[in-house]
């Protein structure tokens, strides 16, 4: 027997056409630019003011664009106690792919650290963490496609239990010029039952 | 420890696992309480210029072992072979529970990373899994987790909680990770490796040694044999301090332990011995030296079993609960290897030796990169 007592409160996601909202346009981008460039405009615009940002990898920039926007438009139902659970489905591919030419041969080889630690997709959520003081339960799984059964599965289960108070949820996938980041909070308020077709439907739109 | 009847349980089997200390579980087994090492010197320009220590399987000797598990071996990856290796061994006992309510976790921090630059969709996590999918015959999307250190052991965690909320009736846990050219370079550019075999908690620590392994658990609410042991609790928490460093407070370890504790209504004496993480960084050893005396533990027996599989980063967790288990089954408490004189500024109770004393309960714990840490309480149900 399924519980259907938890909710999908609001959600955020960012894609190269803007961000929305809880499906309400928050910003627009009009023309085309590298993920690097826009990353710092929006960073800019959202005035988020937390310089680290600029360290971080891009999956960790996509993830921590998405996930403030969500955050801070609900401060008042998120503390230390609101799990993360990140998905994807290439993990850390950019910047793997940076590491490794770092080490491409013995004449060019020149590791550095400050790449290197980006090189685990639960870094992200260490990011995330650490800026939003989430000291609470973390995953970051991979998988081939949306995981919107498992998340629905998955974030009832720790709320459920009474392992979390709440969770926010995120598919946060960052390959080359492709990115894309779907990021909701999962709590017992709410209208919209936490199920695996209402998270489909939210990412759709 | 009283619970609700309508309270589903789960129970993890004894494992598998492959490892420079042995192509077969037992070997492994018999070669911790021998006190052997895999880890050993090498000389392979791939990885460095200078000789370095590292635990690494000859690959001749698992392509022999492949033929007579009969694993097609031909253009597979080592780290499929080794995680399909560890896989058929706990296939040939539990083969018979694969159907359409079995779950696959696959855990790994980098899969076959080395194989980027040849071919990215082949170097990648879900072709892994999906290799390990065909070759479990299991229908289910396989959920990898790829969370650093604590991979191996957060995937006993998550199976838990599927098997709890009746997503799956049964899950197969494979965890794996190669020694790579790509983590080897990146932990020396961060001076983290140690220029000599890993001593955990010693005073002489300076590093870790990376090694390489497999590891495959089954879990199931039915237990079918004495063999397996009940997870009781588990807990994951972030210490949201810093990506890299460890807590210098322990935070997130110590928030991990006290809820596995709580949850399950365990006292310090419940608690027979700690596996814990124990990677020989300086600040790694200190930071679970912290958090084990704010638990109440620092005089509970402690191992960290780096120092005979070197660090195996996402299947570290889950092959050194194999261990434990292994070992609490014979009611010994294995010596952490590498031990000598104490190392933290706190004192905790590391093994220098094998004890022998019966185990009822014991608690798992690691803890990674991003801040990550994760506690979980096993318990022997033929008791």
């Amino acid at each position: 027997m399924k519980k259907e007592n938890n909710h999908i409160l609001s959600y955020c996601s960012l894609s190269e056409k803007g961000i929305l909202l809880n499906a309400n346009n928050l910003l627009t981008f009009d023309e085309k630019k590298p993920f690097n460039e826009l990353s710092k405009e929006i960073y800019k615009q959202l005035r988020l003011e937390y310089p680290k940002f600029y360290k971080m990898d891009p999956l960790s920039k996509l993830a921590f664009l998405a996930a403030s926007v969500l955050i801070e438009n609900n401060t008042s139902d998120i503390d230390e106690n609101t799990a993360l659970i990140l998905a994807n489905k290439s993990s850390c591919i950019d910047v793997d792919r940076q590491h490794i030419n770092s080490i491409k041969d013995d004449d060019h080889f020149y590791p550095s650290p400050a790449t290197f630690v980006y090189t685990l997709p639960n870094i992200a959520i260490g990011e995330i963490s650490i800026r939003y003081q989430l000291k609470s339960e973390n995953s970051f799984f991979i998988f081939d496609r949306f995981p919107s059964q498992f998340f629905a599965d998955y974030s009832n289960h720790l709320i459920d239990e009474g392992i979390s108070k709440n969770v926010i949820c995120g598919w946060v996938e960052k390959n080359k010029e492709t990115f894309e980041a779907f990021i909701y909070i999962v709590d017992p308020k709410g209208s919209t039952t936490n199920n695996a077709q209402n998270i489909l439907n939210c990412y759709n739109k | 420890m009283s619970k609700s009847s309508d309270k589903i349980s789960t129970y993890i089997s004894s494992g598998s696992c492959v490892s420079p200390l042995g192509l077969t579980t037992e070997e492994n087994i018999e070669n911790v309480i021998k006190h052997q090492s895999g880890i050993k010197k090498h000389n392979d320009k791939y990885f460095d210029v200078d000789p370095f220590y590292g635990a690494i399987i000859e690959e001749a000797l698992l392509d022999q072992k492949l033929k007579t598990q009969k694993i097609e071996n031909n253009s597979i990856s080592k780290i499929e072979k080794l995680m399909m290796l560890a896989s058929s061994f706990e296939l040939e006992k539990y083969g018979q529970y694969v159907n359409e309510r079995t779950g696959l976790i696959v855990s790994s921090t980098k899969g076959n990373i080395d194989g980027l630059s040849k071919n990215e969709e082949q170097s990648s996590l879900n072709y892994l899994a999906n290799q390990l999918k065909n070759h479990f015959k299991i229908t289910n999307q396989p959920i990898v987790i790829s969370n650093a250190c604590v991979s191996g052991l957060m995937a006993i965690s998550v199976a838990k909680r599927l098997i709890e909320s009746k997503v799956y009736d049964h899950v197969f846990i494979v965890a794996g990770d190669v020694f790579s050219r790509f983590v080897y370079s990146g932990f020396q550019s961060f001076q983290a490796v140690s220029e000599q075999p890993c001593k955990p908690y010693s005073k002489y620590r300076n590093g870790i040694t990376l090694g390489e392994a497999s590891s495959c658990v089954f879990m199931t609410k039915n237990p079918s044999d004495h063999h397996f042991f009940e997870v009781l609790t588990d807990s994951s928490i972030n210490d949201a301090n810093h990506i890299s460093g460890p807590s210098r407070t322990g935070e997130g370890l110590l928030r991990s332990i006290e809820n596995v504790m709580t949850r399950g209504q365990l006292n310090k004496s419940d608690i027979d011995f700690i596996s814990s993480h124990g990677t020989a960084t300086i600040y790694n050893d200190e930071m679970e030296a912290k958090a084990l005396e704010r638990a109440g533990l620092h005089n509970t027996p402690v191992f960290s079993l780096k120092g005979y599989f070197g660090h195996t980063l996402g299947c570290a967790g889950l092959i050194e609960t194999i261990i434990s288990i292994n070992c609490a089954q014979k009611n010994l408490i294995p010596a952490s290897l590498g031990y000598d004189e104490p190392g933290t500024s706190i004192p905790i109770n590391v093994t220098n030796s094998n004890i022998d004393r019966p185990v009822e309960v014991f608690l798992k714990t690691a803890s990674g990169f991003g801040g990550t840490n994760t506690a979980v309480a096993f318990k022997k149900i033929n008791g």
